[in-house]
C-alpha cells in the first residue's frame, strides 16, 4: 500500500526521517502547484531524483555543481544528447573531463539542492511507492539522510523563529529614516543587494522574493538582518492586497464615519 | 432605528492586561471566557482567555462600541483574524515588566497590521510596577518608530484606559486626515 499524505500534515523532514529509519526502498513523489519532484531511495538512502517528469541530463547536473563550465556543458549536452546518463558519465570520464568521484559528488550536490528546496515546501501531496526504482540508465548514489534531516530540522526551527519576527510576506518594506547610510559602504552579499534593490512600498516581500529568486526562508533571513540593522521597516503595501478569508475594508473617510468617531470620543470622555 | 455597532480589538501577549483593560471601562460585566491555565504559564497567571473578552460601551441611542480582547496564548491565535474583522482600530498591550514577551508583542503587532489597514496604538501596561521598563526603552525594544503611539497605562485604572481609547480614536481621525491629503 502506498504511503500518501500532504506536507501540511506530515512535513518533508518527518518523511525523510521515516524513510531513513525504516530503510525504505521506493519512489517518493511530491506535487505542489505546478511543481513535481520524484525522489528515489535505496535502503533508506537517497539515490536519484527527477525534477518534473524526467531526470535532468548528467551534463547539466555537473554544470550546476560547477564541475563543468556553462560553455562546456552546452557543447557536451549537444554531443551526448542521445546517450543515457550512464553512457554520458562514462564518456565524461573517458574524455578526461571528470573523474568518477567528481560525477558522484556532482550528483550528490544536485540531490542536496533539491532536498533543501523541499524543506521550504509546507504544502504538497506526497505519495511513496515501495520498491519503485529509477530507470536503468540513471546513475544512482547512496546519499545518507542523517545530516540532511539535521539540516532540515535546524531550518524548520529557524523558519519558526523568522516567522515569529516576520509573520506575513504579504507586507512591504521601506527604508527607515535612520537608513540614510550609504548602502555602498555596507558589506552586503549578492542576494542582499538584490533584495535591497527591489525594496519599495509597492512590492510585497513575497514579490521581492520571487523577483530575487529567493525561497521563503532566504527572504525572511535577509529581511530579518535588515530589520535588525534598523535599515528597513515593515509597512503595508501601497496597493491593497487580498487576504485569506474575509477582507476587511479600511475605514472610509465620510462625514458619517467622522461623526461616529466623534460621538465615541465624546462618550468616552464622559465616562 | 437599528443600533449601529463599532468595534475595537485589544490584543497582546499572555498576561499583558487585556481583560483588565476591558473590565475597567466596560459598562457590562465583561463576558469573558477565562479558563484555568495549565503548564508553565500557570506560574504567571491562574487563568487565561481562551476565546475572547467582550466589553460594551453604549455611545448613544443608536451607537454601541464593542471591545474585543483576543486570547493571549499563542495556541488560540486562529481566533485573531476572526476577531479583527471590521474593527475600527486595535490596541496592542505589552506587559512592561516582562521583557521576555516583547518579541511576541512585536509578532502580534505585525500579524494584526497584515490583517487590516486600520490604525493602532501600543500600550505599555503595568507602568506603576517597580520593575516596569520605561516607555523609551520599550519603544527601542519593540523597534517602534517615533511616529507610532506608545502610551503608558495602568489597565485597572479607568482614567488610564480612557486615555488609551481616546488616543486610538484620535489616531483614527488622524489616519482619515492623512488619507485625505
Amino acid at each position: 500500500m502506498a504511503l500518501k499524505g500532504n506536507l501540511s500534515d506530515f512535513s518533508f523532514v518527518q518523511l525523510l526521517n521515516l524513510i531513513n529509519l525504516a530503510k525504505k526502498t521506493g519512489a517518493l513523489t511530491i506535487e505542489s502547484g505546478n511543481w513535481n519532484v520524484k525522489l528515489f531511495f535505496r535502503n533508506g538512502k537517497l539515490s536519484s531524483a527527477f525534477l518534473g517528469r524526467e531526470s535532468v541530463p548528467i551534463v547539466r547536473i555537473m554544470a550546476r555543481a560547477r564541475l563543468l563550465s556553462g560553455s562546456q556543458a552546452a557543447s557536451l549536452a549537444e554531443k551526448y544528447k542521445n546517450l543515457g546518463d550512464k553512457e554520458a558519465g562514462i564518456s565524461l570520464m573517458n574524455s578526461g573531463h571528470l573523474t568518477q568521484g567528481q560525477i558522484f559528488s556532482g550528483i550528490e550536490f544536485y540531490l542536496k539542492e533539491i532536498v533543501r528546496t523541499l524543506f521550504t515546501w509546507h504544502e504538497g501531496a506526497f505519495d511513496f511507492w515501495i520498491s519503485e526504482l529509477p530507470p536503468k540508465e540513471v546513475i544512482q548514489v547512496d546519499l545518507g539522510l542523517e545530516s540532511l534531516i539535521l539540516e532540515g530540522s535546524r531550518q524548520i526551527r529557524e523558519l519558526e523563529d523568522l516567522t515569529s519576527e516576520i509573520p506575513s510576506l504579504d507586507m512591504s518594506l521601506r527604508f527607515t529614516e535612520r537608513s540614510s547610510v550609504d548602502f555602498h559602504q555596507l558589506n552586503l552579499n549578492g542576494a542582499e543587494w538584490r533584495v535591497v534593490s527591489f525594496i519599495n512600498p509597492n512590492s510585497t516581500m513575497r514579490q521581492i522574493a520571487a523577483a530575487a529568486r529567493l525561497n521563503e526562508i532566504e527572504i525572511r533571513r535577509i529581511v530579518y538582518n535588515l530589520l535588525q540593522a534598523g535599515l528597513v521597516e515593515i509597512v503595508r503595501p501601497a496597493e491593497p492586497i487580498l487576504f485569506k478569508g474575509a477582507h476587511i475594508s479600511p475605514l472610509v473617510d465620510t462625514p458619517e464615519q467622522r461623526s461616529i468617531i466623534h460621538r465615541v470620543i465624546n462618550r468616552i470622555k464622559s465616562l | 432605528m437599528q443600533t449601529q455597532t463599532v468595534k475595537i480589538v485589544v490584543t497582546g501577549p499572555f498576561n499583558a492586561g487585556k481583560t483588565e483593560l476591558i473590565r475597567s471601562i466596560s459598562e457590562i460585566n465583561v463576558v469573558d471566557t477565562e479558563r484555568k491555565v495549565t503548564g508553565d504559564e500557570e506560574k504567571i497567571k491562574g487563568s487565561t482567555t481562551v476565546a475572547m473578552d467582550f466589553g460594551r460601551i453604549t455611545v448613544d441611542n443608536d451607537l454601541v462600541l464593542f471591545l474585543f480582547g483576543t486570547p493571549g496564548q499563542k495556541r488560540f491565535d486562529f481566533m485573531w483574524e476572526i476577531l479583527s474583522e471590521g474593527m475600527l482600530g486595535f490596541i496592542v498591550m505589552v506587559d512592561s515588566t516582562r521583557p521576555e514577551t516583547f518579541r511576541e508583542a512585536r509578532t502580534i503587532l505585525e500579524t494584526f497590521k497584515a490583517y487590516a489597514p486600520t490604525p493602532y496604538i501600543i500600550v505599555a501596561n503595568k507602568q506603576d510596577c517597580q520593575d516596569a521598563w520605561s516607555i523609551e526603552d520599550i519603544r527601542a525594544a519593540l523597534r517602534l518608530d517615533q511616529n507610532i503611539k506608545l502610551l503608558p497605562c495602568i489597565a485597572r485604572k479607568k482614567s488610564s484606559v480612557k486615555t488609551v481609547l481616546l488616543e486610538l480614536l484620535y489616531a483614527i481621525l488622524e489616519d482619515m486626515d492623512a488619507a485625505k491629503e
